[in-house]
């Protein structure tokens, strides 16, 4: 008989271990379901995790790599200090449209100019449009009480009904033939996020989300802020009695991840998406969620899940133009890793012994 | 013991391992009809388990039980149950949005219609002086009356052996008075009851036979009637006690003042404070006792800074403090220790040291410019597991992995050598083993000697007597008048907690 022990403390090596094997049962599954649809699994899991990387074209797809992962980190490491705190910002993704429109519609609006402090207002901006977004679901949660998974995850539709409008109302561009979507960035050299290093895929978003990373790392072992952060996710009530005002820490958990979030928006639509369209959003909002749980909730964690989901992108594209696999089967695949790490957390918290023998 | 047939029950060399620990070592005694057994031990000897053997929750790894001449081994507590033994839990199962006759059906094998279950409640409760209403709410009655419920649901089946786990840690004297009868009147009748306990003065009142365990061995058997409770204590511990002592300090200018604090509950079943009016003098232990659940958690988070008051509710030093959150109020010296030590004192899977960090980053300054300082932190655990002699590795340990009385040594330690102004502890020495609780209580007197106002929560009157000057009852929310302790009798003391919350003892006829 197989039973459950709690352990003490949460194993270390299971919580590192979990990921990997996590990783690996994706791929296991992945190939059932992909030979399922008809596709040989061993080449399917081969195009998907290997080739961008090792493979004939993998000059082309490494490049991809960071231009996906960035978003991807930028949202999650914000997401991840609510997380910790036990604050459930689920709208990332309406966050990451507002910071977008604040962002695109602010350079946008002074086209043609060549000011070299359009950009920096952009972010600025566009870090505010995701962080205002974010601020709705904080203020009616420490004010009435709302619970904010429910209200950050409506506003998403929100935003993207907004989005919808915006892109052939407000923002469309004026010389684009009635097309919904605004100017595109390449054609505004001073609102453009230009990669700098093109055949790395850095562009300005990259840097961002390293110096998120380095900056959380930092915050969450060396500042007080960061040990509030962790002693309200640990224990409410002994923050409490630390002095901890939830008040206050919802809303800088809440507005830090909104700013990021929309940072990230701001940063894909004027680079790699180019214009701001209805559809330029890709669902990195939600994927983000992954991202973070799957790296654990730490800043290097997520820059590691953050490059593995990449891949699954990357290599998800791939696979749909090589060997015709549709694009759910990829969105399926990133979710069987969730439902896999939440699984084996088990094995974290609990021992697992074989028989009812209780040794002494 | 007269011979095996007069024995109801016999507990024979019996053996319970944890992963880690050795619950029950070769245990031995036996329980005759009409007997009342006391099972005494400091926390964490081995009482616990070996009655949940008899009562069927856990099984043995080896030796053997008799019952009335029979082999007995409960499988399930529903084999106990049928075989005539019950027991009424320490920690009471009851749901409080239910009556109280439905509750005891909930608990019931086959239980028989309301109306006449309630019929039945009456009359046991009549005949064994334990009056209550079958129809009330359980969330309304008093601890005392929760116990009863717990009683009585044992009673209705009739029981031959009835086993009670610390029954009277939530009663006021005078309750304990009536739970007393009611024990005696079923001795009479031939029920035998095994008491465990750890207060001593009950035991030698109550028990005819004692039987004491230390780390799950019997280390003695004795006639508690016959021995002094010094004597059952050193049994107990095992070694000579230490008695905290004091001199005589002189007392100084009142530091914290309490004026008509009110504070309405959070939760639904929570205790509102009403009208809390104290003063307390550098120097001075004011001890405030009363039965659980009657708005002690609620004063300590008023003046912990967790609930907020009216500003001039709450004076230290003459400054009004109501509104300041808990840092604030740690800054001007008011420091506090709640009762709960895993998941409010503590973050329990948190390092001590940054457990430490908890409420030591203003007075013993561990912050640069928001930036914490983990070596000073580190110095200041390692401070505190020294000062106070915590039994752990190393300050990286987790809170959790330490024991109940080692993390309250720490959790005091860490308030007391942060120099407070004033002091206020919630049950300081709850589930901590003898010599431990008394180095807690010399610190709290020493503290007091160098000038602190401590304020003394706790529901052990004895710790209450020992160290306070003055004592306080908390009743419903409300504070009695504090009175000096010396000189004060039990039934005083009984009567501020609330008497026997307007219960009468019912007649028990011999």
């Amino acid at each position: 008989m197989l039973k459950l022990e709690r352990r003490a403390s949460p194993s270390t090596m299971w919580t590192a271990a979990t990921p990997l094997l996590a990783v690996v049962l994706t791929m296991l599954a992945g190939g059932i379901l992909f030979s399922f649809l008809g596709t040989n699994p061993v080449e399917a899991v081969r195009t998907i995790f290997w080739d961008p990387i090792f493979g004939e074209f993998a000059f082309y797809y490494r490049g991809q790599l960071l231009v996906k992962a960035a978003p991807l980190i930028l949202i999650a490491i914000g997401l991840s200090l609510g997380f910790r705190a036990g604050i459930w910002n689920i709208g990332a993704e309406g966050q990451y449209i507002m910071g977008a429109i604040f962002g695109a519609g602010a350079g946008l609006a002074f086209f043609p100019s060549e000011s070299f402090l359009i950009f920096p207002m952009m972010i600025i901006l566009g870090a505010f449009g995701g962080w205002i977004w974010a601020m709705i679901p904080a203020i009616l949660k420490t004010k009435f009480g709302t619970n904010e998974i429910l209200v950050s995850l409506m506003l998403v539709y929100v935003a993207e009904a907004m989005l919808a409008s915006v892109s052939s109302g407000l923002l469309r561009n004026p010389d684009g033939q009635g097309f919904p979507g605004s100017r595109n960035f390449k054609d505004f050299p001073a609102a453009h996020n230009n990669f700098l290093i093109e055949s790395a895929g850095v562009h300005w978003g990259v840097i961002t989300a390293l110096i998120a990373v380095i900056f959380t790392y930092i915050l969450l072992t060396r500042h007080l802020l960061g040990f509030h952060i962790r002693l309200t996710g640990e224990s409410p009530r002994a923050a409490r009695f630390g002095g901890v005002n939830p008040t206050r820490l919802i809303v800088i958990c809440l507005g830090l991840s909104g700013a990021l979030a929309g940072m990230a928006g701001m940063f894909e639509v004027s680079g790699p998406a180019g214009q701001i369209s209805i559809d330029f959003n890709s669902g990195y909002g939600f994927t983000a969620i992954i991202v973070a749980f799957l790296g654990r909730l730490h800043p290097i964690g997520i820059l590691l899940a953050g490059l593995l989901m990449a891949l699954t992108y990357v290599g998800g594209d791939a696979a749909a133009s090589t060997l015709g696999l549709p694009a759910a089967a990829i969105q399926l695949l990133q979710g069987m890793l969730l439902f896999f790490l939440l699984a084996l957390d088990v094995l974290s918290n609990f021992r697992i012994r074989t028989s009812k023998t209780e040794a002494a | 013991m007269t011979g095996t047939n007069a024995t109801l029950l016999k507990v024979d060399g019996v053996t319970k391992a944890y992963p880690g620990v050795v619950a029950n070592d070769t245990v031995s005694f036996s329980v005759e009809p009409g007997e009342v057994h006391a099972l005494l031990g400091e926390n964490g000897a081995g009482k616990s388990t070996l009655v949940k053997m008899i009562y069927g929750l856990v099984q043995p790894d080896s030796g053997q039980m008799i019952w009335n001449g029979a082999p007995y081994q409960p499988a399930t507590p529903h084999v106990a149950r049928s075989t005539g033994v019950a027991m009424v839990f320490q920690h009471f199962s009851l749901f409080e949005a239910l009556t109280v006759a439905e509750n005891v059906a909930l608990g019931m094998e086959d239980p028989p219609t309301m109306r006449l279950l309630s019929q039945r409640i009456l009359e046991v409760s009549e005949t064994y002086g334990l009056p209550l209403a079958p129809e009330r709410l359980v969330g309304d009655l008093s601890a005392g009356e929760r116990q009863r419920v717990e009683i009585i649901r044992c009673l209705l089946q009739d029981p031959k052996l009835l086993i009670m786990d610390e029954p009277t840690s939530v009663l006021t004297p005078q309750e304990v008075e009536i739970l007393f009868e009611t024990l005696r009147k079923l001795s009479r009748e031939g029920t035998a009851i095994l008491y465990i306990s750890h207060k001593l003065e009950e035991i030698r009142s109550m028990c005819d036979n004692a039987t004491i365990l230390r780390l799950g061995k019997v280390v003695g058997d004795c006639k508690p009637r016959e021995k002094s409770a010094r004597e059952l204590a050193e049994m107990m511990v095992g070694q000579t006690l230490h008695i905290p002592s004091r001199e005589g300090n002189e007392l100084g200018e009142v530091v914290i003042e309490l004026n008509d604090l009110s504070v309405t509950a959070t939760s639904q079943f929570g205790t509102s404070l009403k009208d809390v009016s104290l003063s307390v003098r550098a120097g001075e232990v004011l001890g405030i006792g009363g039965v659980a659940g009657n708005g002690q958690d609620e004063l300590l988070a008023a003046l912990s800074g967790e609930a907020q008051a009216a500003s001039a509710a709450i004076r230290l030093n003459g400054n009004e403090i109501g509104k300041l959150g808990p840092n604030q109020r740690r800054e001007l010296g008011l420091l506090t220790a709640p009762e709960e030590r895993l998941g409010h004192a503590a973050a329990p899977d948190m390092s001590l040291t940054e457990n430490a960090v908890l409420t030591g980053t203003i007075r013993e300054n561990l912050t640069n410019n928001g930036f914490l300082k983990w070596g000073d932190a580190k110095d200041f655990a390692e401070r505190i597991v020294k000062d106070f002699d915590v039994r752990t590795p190393g300050p990286e340990n987790s809170a959790r992995s330490l024991s109940g009385g080692n993390l309250q040594k720490f959790v005091i330690g860490r308030e007391v050598l942060q120099r407070p102004v004033a002091l206020v502890v919630n049950q300081p020495t709850w589930g901590v083993d003898a010599s431990a609780a008394a180095d807690i209580r010399q610190a709290l007197l020493d503290l007091a000697v160098g000038g602190t106002a401590v304020i003394c929560i706790s529901q052990d009157l004895d710790e209450l007597m020992e160290i306070s000057d003055r004592f306080a009852a908390l009743n419903e929310g409300r504070l009695s008048e504090p009175r000096p302790t010396e000189g004060l009798t039990v039934d005083q003391i009984g009567l501020m907690m609330g008497g026997a919350h307007d219960m009468e003892v019912s007649h028990v006829e011999a």
